[in-house]
């Protein structure tokens, strides 16, 4: 299936999801004011992909803002990545944040009390 | 009354300014005021942690007047356009304070009141639990906001919100709220 790829904008980050090496990765900022229309095609290609996954699917989060109306959103890719890890296909999300920044700890830690899907959480250095 | 939303402009303006605007927010306004707001903290050599929570707040209350302001009183629209918000942003040291304001129409002012209050009332660990319960549990609105816009600046912020609501006429009243960050 074909690799999804977006461009970063300075209100929507670069996305990377890749079939064939079993990557999905999002990185930059999400605070577009309609996160639907951004976060759709995400979905539905995770939607697709579940049917092939790879044994093992590597999940990149690194977010350096998202408002709130992207939270949501990032819940329903999550919830997609979710169902994958349960239909027997091994699925780490790796989330990513700044040294400094305790509340991009903090917004994984919630994520991850609320998707059964094994976290790290990764400290990057300032 | 005679609301003077200029004589509110300028007091907010008073002292210690780091950033301020009035007029109507558009996606495109957003864009610009975010970025003066990131290139004068990091100019400035605000720590990381403030830096964010800065851009974070600013964000969602940007976009909660994007979404949510009502349109302008009519009395008002020569003067000000058809929708209007001020942003005022002040520095005390290693502290921020935000004000917004904007216009919402009076069968609104209760339920913001309450929600305002219910926020108020909760400890950062019952914050959390409510902003991973409505996250989980509630559907996004059309517009795109999710409800989570109050409480996730209530998180962030770790300060009581204080608000004010001046009523303009038999329709309006003008909305401000108070951050500290």
């Amino acid at each position: 299936m074909d690799t999804l790829l977006i461009e970063g904008t300075q209100k929507t980050p670069t996305v990377r999801f890749d079939a064939s090496k079993g990557l999905v990765e999002i990185k930059g900022r999400s605070i577009p004011e309609n996160s639907i229309e951004f976060y759709k095609p995400l979905v539905e290609w995770l939607e697709k992909y579940a049917v092939e996954a790879k044994n093992q699917t590597q999940v990149n989060i690194q977010l350096e803002y998202f408002n709130t109306s992207s939270s949501k959103c990032i819940l329903d890719v999550f919830k997609k990545l979710e169902a994958i890890h349960k239909a027997n296909s091994g699925v780490t999300i790796n989330w990513f944040y700044d040294q400094d920044d305790e509340d991009m700890l903090e917004a994984g830690q919630d994520y991850e009390s609320i998707i059964r899907v094994p976290f790290k959480m990764m400290e990057v250095e300032g | 009354m005679n609301l003077d939303t200029n004589q509110l402009y300028v007091e907010a303006h008073e002292a210690d300014v780091f950033f301020a605007f009035e007029g109507e927010i558009s996606s495109e306004r957003i864009n610009v005021i975010l970025e003066e707001i990131e290139t004068k903290t990091e100019a400035m050599r605000i720590e990381l942690r403030l830096r964010k929570k800065v851009y974070n707040i600013m964000v969602e209350c940007l976009q909660n007047l994007y979404h949510h302001s009502d349109e302008v009183p009519k009395t008002m629209a020569d003067r000000l356009g058809k929708s209007y918000g001020v942003v005022v942003l002040k520095r005390k040291k290693n502290t921020f304070m935000l004000t917004v304001g904007n216009f919402v129409s009076i069968d609104k002012v209760k339920s913001l009141s309450e929600k305002i209050e219910k926020l108020n009332s909760l400890s950062k660990e019952e914050l959390k639990e409510m902003y991973k319960f409505i996250l989980n549990y509630q559907k996004l609105s059309p517009k795109g906001g999710g409800g989570l816009g109050l409480i996730d600046i209530a998180r962030k912020s770790g300060h009581k919100l204080s608000y004010q609501f001046s009523q303009f006429d038999d329709m309006y009243s003008f909305y401000k709220l108070d951050i500290v960050i």
